[in-house]
């Protein structure tokens, strides 16, 4: 009887330990599956080619596969999306963790999460039909579909995840701290910007990393407003983000082709972006917990 | 120093740190009530009892939005059926088998991991193992199980976090009337984390609501009208994806707005019945 | 004990699943592969022939003509659907290809530019950006913004072709379907794009290329230039089984005309 019993337990223990693995093995098998069908077209098109070639033009006679334009367009359109989302975002929260009334905190907080749930799809048909010809008249340029457009929709997406994740980390900060600080003669805004800020700062490093990592990795809402044409990156010019220049050929594109394959070539190099940004995050992360 | 005394320089950047504030909150509350005003108005006007219960017709050319509905609701109780054992089991072997702390943070860092890695990817690694090596074909299927991936870190981190609450008195109580691991863990330890599962899923429904790079490739963008077993072997749009596909592929506005104004409505309700089992449980918890 | 009931339950989903595969086996279906162009016909087709038979199941899976074509090669598809005639290469593997109507690309521009009327070389010149401004072609002072397809579209490989084009466009925007060509065209007074006849909307213009206007006729007679077949791709020596033969044989009938027709193409027989 105990013996059946001990069978039973090693073979839960057992059950649970395989559930508990599934995550590893997701991450590796997604790991594997892109350096396996990432890496043949980058040997074939030679790594200097691929990453630094000015040139995307995969269908003509001579293709070119040069991704330079995406890697740059992406870097550029996150950098300007935190740099629009971060300071709005970082204000909010600090007004929303130290000064609002709790009935106003508790309405913008939830204005805040429908933000964050919507889907991006609705972002970019919002984007599509006001912002980019918003941006033409504006601008007085010949067409909206730009990299401003996406960074402004970008923007707005990286926008909650700053809020929440800087709310969280100022409302972290004890109490004690800024009490001292109000007692030596500080205004409570001063308070609020040289004490708790300070004492946050792990908290909201996480959160602006945590917005590159979504603006680099959107893709359907840029597809809608940037344009889509494989442009080094201008402001004011259509443009096209490694996301979407994988989402955009892979339906149509034939199977086994060299084109196929340098299109998973981008999506590894997307990964290891995001696999740096995670580096990043976990590295706050540790700190915040030490700290 | 005396409060109230305060220097020119200082005021002035005090009012420039408020002015700055005030004008964040205000860019943030207009931002939602300028989307969700504009989404409604659009939208509203173009949700009919037709829309909703048809399904699209290329001889009449009506557009019925029945097929995507269905879908998204197949697709949902699909992936939550089968993320809900596997996240809840890897959750339970963290928090109570787990002893070797190299594993416990392996396991922790893929689940980091996996919840950083954009939709699209997830979209292309779904497409090459599940539709193209495990012979899914574009199906309801290959998109459930590539969700699956993605909500695994979302649930797993809820219930684990709702195990810990779990005094350890609980534990050690049953254990000494000499039940044996498994037995604590089904009749003490799973019935107290009922909190952390619900909240988990309800965070993955609004995830998988708005999801629509990783289900492009993985589960299509068919609109047929079909059984739930039918369905999901064959391919479908969810409503994300009926929109994506109505506004940019077929260039019909008051479908998509539409549509946008319906997941808009049902985001809402998704978050308030998050805020609802948080306050709900936290009282049960306070009792 | 809630587990072992969800474990359960999984499994019984799955067995479900694996039996509906099973049966789908036995059932009456015709599986159609291949361009997005063809959409709205083949669906109508489709569709049409669902309701007059009832218990066969019509499957349609827009991919894009290439895809289309290997697809029935490899013998995943019954019929494959092509928006361009196929390759020397292709039917050396063995297919066999039937028009079943013919498309027009119309050359489309917003409801408020005046210009009416295009000659291919101008086209061409505008998107080669020879030609950079309206005023030029007889419009209005105003920046042309060439909107076209992404690359392995059938549309724009049609479009390149004719106009003599290939690879030597400079788009401002690349899109990947017609319908948002359209609508850009439709938000952009200096904008100008091309898209399949059937699918244009009143929201934009279709200028007449060369004095000739995109209609039936035009089409039919071969006076209009832009525009290309639509192809229903088939293996050459293997007979198709029974339930796709008849659909095939549906689709070129009288009975079908009316709803190709009706779909905004040109019937080819």
């Amino acid at each position: 009887m105990k013996k059946k019993a001990k069978a039973i337990e090693s073979a839960v223990h057992g059950v649970f330990l395989i559930l508990g693995l599934i995550t590893v093995g997701a991450v590796l098998l997604i790991s594997i599956y892109l350096i396996i069908s990432g890496i043949p077209a980058i040997k074939e098109i030679g790594l200097t080619h691929f990453l630094f070639g000015k040139e995307w033009a995969a269908t003509e006679a001579e293709a070119k596969f040069g991704i330079l334009p995406f890697i740059l367009t992406s870097i550029y359109g996150t950098a300007g999306a935190v740099f629009i989302g971060t300071p709005i975002g970082f204000f909010t929260a600090v007004y929303l963790a130290k000064i609002a009334p709790p009935k106003l905190k508790h309405l913008v907080s939830s204005a805040v999460s429908l933000l964050a749930g919507i889907p991006s799809v609705v972002y970019g048909l919002v984007g599509m039909l006001v912002l980019v010809p918003a941006i033409r008249n504006i601008f007085h340029v010949a067409d909206g579909a730009s990299l401003l457009a996406a960074i402004i929709v970008l923007s707005v997406i990286v926008l909650p995840s700053i809020i929440k994740v800087s709310l969280t980390a100022l409302e972290a900060v004890p109490k004690e701290y800024e009490e001292g600080s109000l007692a030596l003669g500080s205004t409570s805004v001063e308070t609020y910007f040289r004490i708790s800020i300070p004492a946050a700062k792990n908290g909201i490093a996480t959160a602006i990393v945590l917005g590159v990592g979504r603006a680099i990795g959107e893709a359907m809402a840029v597809i809608m407003v940037s344009g889509n044409v494989a442009n080094m990156p201008n402001l004011f010019e259509s443009v096209r983000f490694l996301t979407t220049a994988v989402s955009s050929e892979m339906s149509y594109v034939s199977t086994g082709s060299l084109h196929q394959q340098a299109l998973f070539s981008i999506a590894l190099v997307l990964f290891l972006f995001i696999m740096l940004i995670n580096a990043t995050l976990n590295f706050f992360l540790k700190k915040k917990k030490e700290g | 120093m005396v409060i109230g005394k305060v220097s020119k320089k200082r005021k002035v950047n005090i009012g420039a740190m408020k002015a700055l504030m005030y004008a964040s909150v205000f860019v943030t509350c207009a931002l939602v009530v300028f989307l969700v005003g504009y989404i409604l108005v659009k939208g509203f006007p173009n949700i009919s009892w037709k829309l909703i219960s048809t399904k699209p017709s290329y001889l009449s050319g009506d557009i019925g939005i029945l097929p995507d509905i269905l879908n998204t609701l197949y697709i949902i109780l699909a992936t939550l059926l089968v993320v809900l054992p596997l996240s809840v089991g890897a959750a339970v072997y963290l928090t109570e088998y787990a002893k070797n702390q190299k594993i416990v943070s392996a396991i922790e860092y893929a689940a980091e991991t996996l919840s950083g890695i954009p939709s699209i990817i997830y979209g292309l690694v779904g497409m090459l193992f599940f539709c193209q090596f495990l012979n899914m074909k574009t199906s309801l299927l290959a998109g459930a199980m590539t969700l699956v991936i993605m909500n695994l870190p979302i649930v797993m981190r809820t219930t684990q976090e709702s195990l810990k609450t779990v005094p350890q008195s609980y534990r050690e109580g049953a254990f000494g009337l000499g039940a044996g691991k498994w037995r604590v863990i089904r009749t003490v330890v799973l019935p107290e984390c009922v909190d952390g599962v619900v909240t988990g899923c309800i965070l993955s429904v609004g995830r998988i609501l708005g999801e629509s790079a990783a289900l492009l490739f993985t589960a299509g963008f068919a609109h047929t009208l079909n059984g739930v077993l039918k369905a999901l072997t064959s391919s479908g749009a969810t409503l994300t994806v009926s929109l994506y596909v109505y506004a940019k592929e077929q260039g019909e506005f008051e479908v998509a707005f539409a549509i946008a104004a319906i997941l808009m409505i049902l985001t809402l309700i998704v978050n308030l019945f998050a805020d609802f089992a948080a306050w709900y449980f936290k009282r049960r918890k306070n009792i | 004990m809630k587990k072992i009931i969800s474990i359960l339950t999984v499994v019984v989903v799955f067995a479900c699943v694996l039996a509906g595969c099973s049966a789908n086996g036995n059932e009456k279906t015709v599986g159609t592969d291949g361009s997005t162009s063809m959409e709205k016909v083949i669906g109508a087709l489709g569709e049409a022939y669902e309701s007059d038979n009832s218990g066969v199941t019509f499957t349609y899976n827009p991919t894009g003509s290439g895809t289309g074509i290997t697809a029935v090669a490899e013998g995943r598809c019954d019929i494959g659907l092509s928006s361009r005639k196929l390759k020397d290469e292709e039917t050396a593997k063995g297919l066999k290809e039937t028009v079943l109507a013919y498309d027009g690309i119309a050359v489309i521009i917003n409801p408020s530019n005046p210009v009416a009327d295009i000659d291919i070389e101008t086209i061409a010149k505008i998107y080669k950006g020879e030609i950079t401004n309206w005023k030029d072609v007889g419009g209005n002072d105003g920046e042309i913004v060439p909107i076209g397809r992404e690359a392995n579209s059938g549309t724009r490989d049609g479009f390149e072709s004719i106009t003599g084009t290939e690879d030597i466009c400079k788009y401002r925007q690349e899109l990947s379907s017609t319908g948002d060509v359209i609508t850009t065209v439709a938000n952009n007074p200096n904008a100008i794009g091309y898209a399949s006849v059937a699918t244009v909307k009143d929201s934009v213009k279709a200028v007449t290329v060369n004095g000739i206007a995109p209609t039936e006729e035009t089409i039919k007679d071969g006076s209009y230039k832009i525009q290309r077949p639509f192809v229903l791709v088939t293996k050459d020596n293997t007979a198709l089984s029974e339930t796709p033969q008849k659909f095939y044989d549906f689709c070129l009938s009288e009975e079908a005309k009316g709803i190709i027709t009706k779909a905004g193409v040109v019937p080819a027989n």
